[in-house]
């Protein structure tokens, strides 16, 4: 490639090519007009709201400690190393990808495996709202925390994480047509929060969260009417590099809290009926 | 769903920077796609690349995922990323997701062009 004083057009897009997707689809009919011609979809309604930092709801059935006043953390603010973790299953050709989406927002908690409680909108998963989770996490401890919804549309969610969860990164829940059967997916981004987490994922966590998310996949198959749903799960190992310089998240590591929490809740309970006795006299 | 639209079309600026003009609509679907342009601008002399958005008519969340691998791709290769030509619409989402503070966000292509030469 040689160096030009100025702007140097060096491979055109056709010269890059098309995702194996597009080549194996056939051409539109409108192939060949330039990209930015082409009616395009509006995201605008699907993505949520910028926030700064979380502000939650009471919901009932949860502890609801560890997310009001987190910031959002994404890959790039969480500590271990990058992992993309997908799992796929077939649903067969009588449902349709936004019939399976639909179905998924709607009743999207009570696909959770058994221990779990995710205590969202009462609509179902929709842009901006803040979800409360107590996760079961061994030892009778459950950990407090919550997630965000990103983006939902029609084909598609996904949950962003708050400070504090077991990893920075989101979830996203999608659908796809492959010849005519559908694909149901949930594809993870994500990175361990702190170390602590780090050391959890490698010690078991990683196997538990691909239990739990096949367990999860398995129970939509079979309210989509699935007879034998099969999970295949795919892991990859984007980033190996730890990112040492978000070691500090530890200081919001929820599973700390939460066992904090926990043990001093009957402390926090008797002092609670303290002032409450004291207010009323 | 219909098929997703996207070209890439790939600029060098001397031998260090490299634009890549995004024209369409940036999903998971468009990863080779954007993995083929990073190819074609990131070589090893290549230390900044230039993301225009000014084309981008929609974006998922797998898009996002999409920006992401690729900037763990550049940090590999101890390359800067930078973007321009968001709407007010893609930059909060840049700032949502916090990718903002991975990427460096300009106004327009001089000022990203600047930014590489400082």
């Amino acid at each position: 490639m040689t160096e030009t004083a100025g702007p140097e057009r060096v491979r055109s897009a056709e010269q890059i090519g098309l995702s194996a997707r597009e080549a194996a689809a056939p051409p539109p009919p409108d192939a060949g007009r330039p990209a930015a011609s082409q009616p395009s979809r509006d995201d605008g309604a699907s993505w949520a709201r910028k926030v700064d930092r979380l502000e939650v709801d009471h919901r009932d059935g949860v502890r609801g400690t560890n997310v009001a006043g987190r910031r959002l953390t994404g890959p790039v603010q969480g500590f271990g190393k990058m992992w993309q973790k997908t799992y796929r299953m077939n649903v067969g050709t009588a449902i349709t990808p936004e019939a399976a989406i639909a179905m998924w927002r709607e009743h999207f908690p009570e696909f959770w495996p058994k221990g779990n409680r995710f205590a969202g909108a009462l609509t179902g998963i929709n842009p901006g709202d803040v979800a409360l989770l107590d996760l079961s996490i061994g030892g009778g401890v459950k950990l407090s925390t919550g997630v965000f919804v990103l983006y939902a549309d029609a084909e598609s969610f996904t949950l962003m994480t708050p400070q504090g969860h077991m990893f920075a990164g989101w979830i996203t829940f999608s659908a796809e047509c492959e010849g005519d059967d559908t694909l149901v997916q949930a594809q993870v981004l994500m990175r361990a929060n702190d170390p602590l987490y780090e050391i959890a994922m490698t010690l078991g966590g990683h196997r538990k969260e691909d239990k739990f998310w096949a367990a999860t996949l398995t129970a939509l198959g079979q309210r989509l009417g699935v007879p034998a749903p099969q999970v295949d799960a795919r892991n990859t190992c984007v980033d190996s590099k730890r990112q040492w310089r978000h070691s500090r998240n530890v200081w919001h590591n929820s599973m700390v809290r939460s066992v904090l929490q926990m043990l001093a809740a009957p402390v926090t309970s008797l002092s609670r009926r303290r002032h409450g006795a004291s207010g009323q006299a | 769903m219909g098929v997703p639209t996207i070209t890439m079309d790939v600029r060098r600026f001397g031998q260090t920077t490299a634009v890549v003009d995004i024209k369409g609509e940036v999903t998971a679907a468009c990863e080779p796609v954007l993995m083929s342009a990073y190819e074609a601008a990131g070589g090893s002399a290549t230390s900044r690349l230039v993301l225009n958005f000014a084309g981008l008519e929609y974006m998922n969340s797998g898009g996002i995922g999409m920006i992401v691998t690729l900037l763990v791709r550049a940090n590999r290769q101890r390359q800067q990323l930078a973007a321009y030509g968001l709407s007010d619409h893609y930059r909060e989402i840049f700032e949502l997701t916090r990718l903002d503070e991975a990427i460096t966000i300009y106004e327009n292509e001089e000022s990203a062009l600047d930014g590489a030469v400082r």
